[in-house]
């Protein structure tokens, strides 16, 4: 499989992460796609960094702050959906609508 | 691995789409491998598949109230949703597959040293800034996730 193979799989997993963050009700699950997203850039990276002979680790040295990256990202966010639920009791996210007029 | 991906997005029961998230990322882990990268796979299963599911997984639990009436998992953005996500995937796979990349066909593999090497040489500023990051997103993270209770015993 060349590298059209691994960015094909890449852009399906993105287009996956985006449908999900935008069309489930859940707050974890859109955390949890945004992680889909993450690992969809991750790949590209890695793969081209397999594939393109430029400059032999860039592509791995970057996927590997992507993921440290990625986990500060869903330290915070999950502790801010925590601290939303306990105070809302739902972790539906078209029920926060406070801020509407 | 997209199987696992689509089963997240798609099942009704929380934990089953966390499930299929680790399934997704394990898989992840695999292709990696293959790309020859073996650190990067490496890390793969230590933060995603050893860190981040079993945070997500005390998340839910920490959340779920009893699964007794599972609400309906999608709200009425479904349709925009649907469009947006398949015209990005038509168009970047369009785009991949057009392209002539006029690359090597078979995946060139970097060492462990070497990665090494250019990850406290070359990149060591932003190591270090990705350390200080993770330091305050703890800080945050505790700072947040603490009971308000606590707060007015502490004053």
């Amino acid at each position: 499989m060349g590298i059209q193979g691994y960015l094909v799989v890449s852009a399906l997993l993105f287009g996956i992460g985006v449908f999900g963050f935008m069309a489930r009700r859940n707050a974890i699950l859109m955390l949890i796609s945004i992680e889909l997203m993450f690992n969809a850039v991750n790949l590209s990276l890695v793969a081209f960094n397999a594939f393109l002979p430029a400059d032999a680790n860039a592509g791995a040295v970057f996927a590997l702050m992507i993921m440290a990256v990625a986990a500060a990202e869903v330290t915070v966010g999950l502790a801010l959906v925590i601290a939303i639920i306990r105070t809302r009791q739902t972790p539906e996210v078209d029920q926060y609508s406070d801020l509407k007029e | 691995m997209v199987g696992g991906g689509l089963a997240v997005v798609t099942l009704r029961n929380i934990i089953h789409s966390a499930v299929a998230m680790m399934i997704c990322f394990g898989s992840l882990a695999g292709m990696y491998a293959l790309l020859g990268a073996p650190i990067v796979a490496a890390a793969q299963v230590l933060i995603y598949l050893g860190a981040i599911s079993v945070l997500i997984l005390f998340a839910i639990m920490l959340t779920q109230a009893g699964d007794a009436n599972l609400p309906a998992p999608f709200h009425r953005q479904l349709p925009i949703a649907v469009v947006v996500a398949l015209a990005i995937i038509g168009l970047v796979g369009w785009a991949v597959v057009q392209t002539d990349w006029g690359l090597a066909l078979e995946a060139a593999s970097g060492s462990v040293e070497e990665i090494a090497g250019a990850l406290f040489t070359e990149y060591a500023l932003p190591f270090e800034i990705i350390s200080l990051l993770l330091l305050v997103a703890i800080i945050g993270a505790i700072y947040l996730a603490r009971r308000p209770e606590e707060d007015e015993r502490a004053n």
